[in-house]
């Protein structure tokens, strides 16, 4: 089956958007600012003759030609792989040093070490998970990253509780000021990594992916104070694990927020407000929806809203 | 009803500030975990003003950059620091890795090849060492400064690597 085409009415130039799919992206390391700076990273790369290339929106980004496991930089902790899209959500987010943070899908740990990084190692960031094979593998990177201000919880996020931050607390009341829902998707966005992300595709996944998907979301911003920030990202397409979610937490009844518009550093088209047969609410276009031919990347969605009282 | 004064294995409770605090039997004490950084390593306590100290095992202390509630049932809070309950306490490589850089005592700076031998799992002699035998911060130049990779062993003149298995690297 043909799963990018069912995306051919949404994407403007779909014959770069299909060649871009099928061109391999290089290795991209974050440098780890917990433990060091760019400049040393760069330094430490050049004394080892290993190659990179930078990435011009962000200065903590290096494209390397060979992967980064084998070097001093990688045994200090000093980087970690991360495909240059998924460093997004987290800089959208922008935590602040000393608040708290929930990040609900946390494993392996890419996106949650970005976090402390920008929180200065300084706070509380609950990173969760429901896998605990993945989350061996979260604290592992965490640790290697020198992360002092995690606590790695193992539960499904739709019912996340926050009995161990509150104790005797009422633990009905919001809790976080900010949150990162990078929630498990179709992966359609990451097939320039791995060609093999769509063999298993299926719609019947989709939609039983997009239940989960509203569930997380939904606790995320019960979970977190009005006035707080969450960003919502996926590394799919689809407009059901996409924009449909976003349209069930604007209409929930249970969860009051408002979708904010925010600026990117890479090109990327809006939310789409129509599909199939759905139409969702207009504010969703705020989203925004990375393709890999706009700015040779993996694909990416990535929406910001406040929490409403 | 549990008994108070027992280690729980499954939880992770707060170290106590001082052994006047202390109600579990053998715990560390917030004071002798700083006073063991100070005087082994030369490490300043106030480098840990911003953190909390954790027990969960026996003996395994974690260093955590915000407080809870203690008890607390979670997989993790904050990042394995120093092993306790045993005659010579034993930093972590992570610790190392992370507080390392604040330590004026017991540093072993290595050189380029010596420091490969290290990552590497291996046992080298180093008669040139004149801090003390025990568990050293070993480190190296990299990029214009000195960086600490993890634990040493040393004692007569030989330096043993602490480096986990997982962590090894033939580079």
């Amino acid at each position: 089956m043909d799963v990018l085409a069912r995306y051919e009415p949404l994407v403007d130039d779909y014959e770069a958007f299909r060649t871009a799919c099928e061109r391999p992206l290089p290795s991209v390391v974050r440098v780890n600012g917990i433990k060091t700076t760019p400049e040393r990273v760069r330094r430490a790369f050049d004394e080892q003759g290993v190659e990179y290339e930078p990435v011009d929106w962000h200065d903590g980004l290096l494209k390397l030609d060979d992967q980064p496991g084998n070097s001093w930089p990688y045994v200090h902790g000093w980087v970690y792989g991360q495909e240059e899209v998924s460093a997004v959500p987290a800089e959208v987010l922008a935590p602040e040093p000393g608040e708290r943070v929930f990040d609900p899908c946390a494993a392996p740990g890419s996106k949650t070490t970005q976090l402390a990084a920008l929180m200065d190692d300084r706070g509380l960031l609950v990173a969760n998970d429901n896998n605990l094979g993945r989350l061996s593998a979260l604290r592992s990177n965490a640790e290697r990253c020198g992360v002092t201000s995690v606590v790695v919880t193992n539960s499904d996020a739709r019912n996340f509780s926050l009995r161990p931050f509150v104790g005797d607390g009422d633990h009905q009341q919001p809790f976080f000021d900010r949150a990162l829902v990078d929630v498990p998707c179709s992966c359609e966005g990451t097939i320039r990594k791995n060609p093999t992300a769509l063999e298993k595709w299926e719609y019947s996944h989709v939609q039983g992916i997009a239940g989960v998907q509203k569930g997380i979301l939904t606790r995320a911003i019960e979970a977190t104070e009005p006035g707080g920030t969450i960003v919502y990202s996926t590394c799919t397409f689809a407009p059901e694990e996409n924009e449909a979610v976003l349209d069930h937490v604007l209409d929930s009844d249970r969860v009051s927020c408002e979708l904010v518009e925010f600026d990117l550093p890479l090109v990327s088209a809006p939310g789409v407000t129509e599909w199939e047969d759905e139409t969702y609410d207009p504010r969703v276009e705020r989203a925004k929806r990375i393709y890999p031919h706009l700015n040779d990347t993996g694909g990416f969605f990535c929406a910001k809203l406040e929490v409403t009282a | 009803m549990a008994d108070d004064s027992a280690n729980d294995p499954h939880v992770f409770e707060q170290l106590p500030a001082t052994e006047a605090d202390r109600e579990v039997e053998g715990r560390a004490t917030r004071a002798e975990v700083l006073e063991f950084w100070s005087e082994n390593y030369g490490v300043d306590p106030t480098v840990f003003d911003g953190h909390t100290f954790w027990e969960k095992g026996a003996g395994k202390v974690w260093v955590f950059a915000a407080d809870l509630p203690s008890p607390v049932d979670v997989e993790a809070v904050g990042m394995t620091f120093l092993r306790t309950r045993q005659e010579h306490w034993k930093p972590t490589t992570d610790a190392v890795q992370r507080f390392g850089r604040h330590a004026e005592r017991n540093v072993l700076v290595l050189d380029r090849e010596e420091a490969e031998r290290f990552l590497d799992g291996e046992t080298q002699d180093l008669p040139r060492w004149e801090g003390d035998w025990g568990y050293v911060i070993v480190a190296h130049e990299i990029a214009g400064d000195v960086e600490p990779i993890g634990v040493g062993l040393y004692l007569r003149g030989e330096l043993r690597s602490q480096i986990p298995k997982g962590r090894q690297r033939d580079l």
